[in-house]
C-alpha cells in the first residue's frame, strides 16, 4: 500500500478522528454507482464484481443505487448514509463534491471513493495510476500496429481520461518513436460515457486514417469503439474491466483497473473493523493496475511483445522508467 | 485536407445523418397534417429498443425492424389518439411520450436482459450488415423515403388533402375527407419512419440497445425540420449538414489551426448546434409551419 506524504497527513487526521468511531457502525454495505450504470462492462461493472464476489464470500447482502443524473448522487449518498449504511462506496471522479457534503453530514459513516480524493476523516479515497497501466497496453499497440499508427477514443474530456492517454501514448513512443497515435474523445458531458454509436464512429473515423489499435478509455461507449475494431478486422484495448472475451482474437488486452479489488477490500475491512480513512494509490506495484492476458487474447501476443511489456513493468516498478502523470501538471510531454 | 479524409467524413457525415432524416421526415408527415411532433425522440427510442429485442430474439435484423416500426406505430398511434381524437394539446402528449419512452425501455429492458436497460449484444444476422459502398439497406431506404416523400405530399391527390389538412382543414372537412382519417395516417406514416430511424440505431449503426442511446437526435431533426421549411429535398440537405459538422467535428480533434493552436474540443463539439442557431436566426429567413399545425379540429363550433 503505498501512502504519500499526503496520504500520511491524512491518516494523521483519521487517526485523530477514530474517537468518532468508538461505536463501530453497523455493516451494511452499500455501492453508488456512476452514470454508465453497473452492467457497462466496464468501470462500474469491475465495482459490481467485486461486490459481488464480496456477496458470495462473505454471506453478506448489499444495496446499490445507479443514478439517472447528476442531482441523484447526494440524493443517493444522503439516503444509503441516513439509513444506516455503512460503509458506503461512491463510484467515479464525479461523486467529489456530493461526498464531501455528505461525509461531513454523517461523520460516523464510513465512505470511500474511487478516483477521486475526498479529505475527511471517515473517507477513504482510492485512486489508480492508470498512466502506468496504459503506457503497458500502449507499449503493446505499438508492437502489434502494422501501420505504425494506433488511436485512441476516450469518453468524457477530464484529466482522468488525458492521464489515460498520455500514459498510452508515452507506451506507444517507448517501442516505437515515430509511431503516429490519434486520439478523441467522446464529448464533455455525462452523455459521453453512454455513447457507442459515437463511439462506434470515432473509431470507424481513426481506422479510415490508418489506425489498427485502438484503446478506449470511455466506459459504454467503449463498447462501441471495440466493436467497430471488430468488424473492421483491427484490435481493441479494453479498459477498466478485462474485455479480452467481448470479441475473442480481436481484443489485444486489456487496461484492467481492479476496482473489483478495491470495492471488496473496503467492503472487508469495514466488516472486519479495520477500514481506515485516508488516501490509497494503487499502481503496477500495488497490483492496482494491470494489462490482462488470458484465453482470448494468447495468440496476439507474441513472446517477444510480453517479454517487452514484461520489461517495462518491471522498470517502471522499480523506477527506471517514469511515466509522465497528466494530472500533476495538467500537460502531456509527447 | 485531403481525399482520403474527404471520403471519410462523407461516410461518417452519411452514417450520422440517416438517423436524423428519417425521423425529419417522420416529422415533416405528421406536422404537415396539423400534427406537432415533439414525440419523435420517444417513438425513436421506442423503436430502438423494440427493434433491437426483436432482432435478438428472433435472431433476423429485418424481423428486428418490423417489430420496431410496429412499436413505434404504437406511439404514434397514443399520440393520435391524444391529440386527434381526444383533442389533447399536441406538446404535453409529445413531451409524455418522451419521457415514458425514456423511463419504460430502461425498465422493460432490465427486467428482461438484467443489464441495466441494455439488450444483449447483437450479431451476424441480427444486425444490418454493409450490401452497397459499405452502407447497410437500411441507409437506401431511408434515402429512398425522401423522393418518396416529395412525390406523395406535393403530387398526388392524397398529398394535397393531408397539406390542406395542415393548413386548413375545415376546408377539406367542407370537401367531405375525413380530417380524422387523414391525420391518423399521417400519424401512422410517421411511426413508420421514426420506426426506420430507431432501428437504424440499435441494429445498423450499433449492436443493441442501451438506455437514451437516441441522446437528443430526435430535437435535432426537429430542428432540421424547421430549417427546411417543412420540405422534402431540403430536409435531406438540413440532416445531410448537420450529419456533416457532427463528422467534421470528430475529425477536427486535436488537431491545430495557424495562429490559434489546438482548437478545444467543447468548442468544436459546440460547432452544430451554433450553426443551427446561427442558419435559423439569420440565413434561411423566415419558417412558416404549417398553419393548422398544432391546433386540434373541432368539427362544429
Amino acid at each position: 500500500m503505498t501512502v504519500t506524504k499526503f496520504g500520511l497527513a491524512l491518516a494523521g487526521l483519521a487517526f485523530s478522528a477514530t474517537a468518532a468511531f468508538a461505536q463501530q457502525p453497523a455493516f451494511k454495505p452499500a455501492v453508488v454507482y456512476d452514470l454508465g450504470g453497473k452492467f457497462d462492462k466496464s468501470f462500474n461493472e469491475g465495482v459490481h464484481t467485486g461486490a459481488e464476489k464480496f456477496k458470495k464470500d462473505a454471506g453478506v447482502e448489499y444495496r446499490d443505487f445507479e443514478p439517472q443524473n447528476d442531482a441523484q448522487r447526494e440524493q443517493a449518498l444522503r439516503r444509503f448514509a441516513r439509513d444506516g449504511f455503512s460503509p458506503i462506496v461512491a463510484v467515479g471522479f464525479s461523486q467529489e463534491t456530493a461526498l464531501k457534503k455528505v461525509a461531513e453530514e454523517f461523520p460516523k459513516t464510513q465512505f470511500a471513493i474511487i478516483d477521486a480524493v475526498v479529505e475527511k476523516p471517515n473517507v477513504q479515497s482510492i485512486v489508480f495510476k492508470e498512466h502506468e497501466g496504459s503506457f503497458l497496453v500502449g507499449l503493446l499497440a505499438a508492437q502489434a500496429s502494422k501501420t505504425g499508427k494506433v488511436g485512441f477514443v476516450g469518453g468524457m474530456d477530464i484529466p482522468l481520461i488525458r492521464k489515460f492517454a498520455c500514459g498510452y501514448v508515452q507506451g506507444v513512443k517507448h517501442a516505437k518513436k515515430d509511431a503516429e497515435v490519434f486520439q478523441n474523445m467522446t464529448g464533455t458531458t455525462g452523455a459521453a460515457w453512454n455513447d457507442p454509436v459515437k463511439g462506434g464512429e470515432l473509431a470507424k473515423g481513426q481506422i479510415d486514417r490508418g489506425a489498427d489499435v485502438i484503446y478506449h478509455a470511455a466506459g459504454g461507449t467503449g463498447v462501441g469503439v471495440l466493436r467497430a475494431a471488430a468488424d473492421a478486422g483491427k484490435l481493441g484495448i479494453g479498459v477498466d474491466s478485462n474485455q479480452n472475451g467481448m470479441h475473442p482474437g480481436k481484443v489485444l488486452t486489456s487496461m484492467v483497473k481492479r476496482v473489483d479489488v478495491a470495492t471488496y477490500n473496503v467492503f472487508d475491512q469495514a466488516k472486519k473493523g479495520t477500514f481506515k480513512a485516508g488516501l490509497q494509490v494503487l499502481g503496477l506495484k500495488e497490483d492496482g493496475v494491470a494489462w490482462a492476458l488470458d484465453d482470448h487474447n494468447k495468440s496476439l501476443i507474441t513472446p517477444a511483445m510480453k517479454a517487452a511489456v514484461d520489461k517495462a513493468a518491471a522498470d517502471i516498478k522499480s523506477g527506471a522508467i517514469k511515466v509522465h502523470d497528466y494530472m500533476s501538471d495538467s500537460k502531456c510531454p509527447m | 485536407m485531403d481525399l482520403g479524409i474527404l471520403v471519410t467524413v462523407l461516410d461518417s457525415a452519411l452514417r450520422l445523418s440517416i438517423p436524423l432524416l428519417a425521423a425529419c421526415l417522420a416529422g415533416l408527415w405528421s406536422e404537415r397534417s396539423g400534427v406537432v411532433d415533439i414525440g419523435l425522440e420517444g417513438k425513436m427510442l421506442v423503436a430502438a429498443f423494440a427493434s433491437a429485442a426483436g432482432a435478438y430474439v428472433f435472431g433476423s435484423a429485418w424481423t428486428g425492424l418490423l417489430v420496431g416500426i410496429a412499436a413505434s406505430v404504437v406511439i404514434g398511434l397514443v399520440h393520435g389518439f391524444a391529440s386527434i381524437s381526444q383533442r389533447g394539446n399536441q406538446i404535453v402528449s409529445g413531451v409524455a411520450i418522451n419521457m415514458l419512452a425514456a423511463g419504460l425501455t430502461a425498465i422493460v429492458g432490465n427486467a428482461w436482459y438484467g443489464q441495466g436497460g441494455r439488450t444483449p449484444p447483437l450479431e451476424g444476422d441480427q444486425r444490418f450488415g454493409g450490401v452497397l459502398f459499405g452502407h447497410s439497406a437500411l441507409v437506401y431506404v431511408v434515402l429512398l423515403a425522401v423522393p418518396v416523400t416529395w412525390f406523395v405530399l406535393g403530387h398526388t391527390r392524397f398529398g394535397l388533402r393531408l397539406r390542406a389538412v395542415g393548413e386548413n382543414p375545415a376546408a377539406v372537412d367542407t370537401a367531405g375527407i375525413s380530417v380524422t382519417g387523414l391525420r391518423y395516417t399521417a400519424v401512422i406514416i410517421a411511426g413508420v419512419l421514426c420506426g426506420l430511424a430507431g432501428a437504424y440505431l440499435s441494429v445498423g449503426q450499433a449492436a443493441g440497445f442501451l438506455p437514451n442511446m437516441t441522446a437528443g437526435r430526435g430535437f435535432i431533426a426537429l430542428a432540421a425540420l424547421i430549417f427546411a421549411k417543412w420540405r422534402a429535398w431540403p430536409a435531406l440537405g438540413a440532416c445531410f449538414l448537420f450529419g456533416l459538422l457532427d463528422a467534421s467535428a470528430n475529425q477536427l480533434q486535436g488537431l491545430s489551426l495557424p495562429g490559434i493552436g489546438e482548437v478545444p474540443v467543447q468548442a468544436i463539439q459546440a460547432l452544430p448546434y451554433l450553426m443551427t442557431v446561427i442558419l435559423l436566426a439569420g440565413v434561411i429567413g423566415k419558417a412558416i409551419p404549417p398553419r393548422a399545425a398544432g391546433v386540434p379540429y373541432v368539427k362544429e363550433r
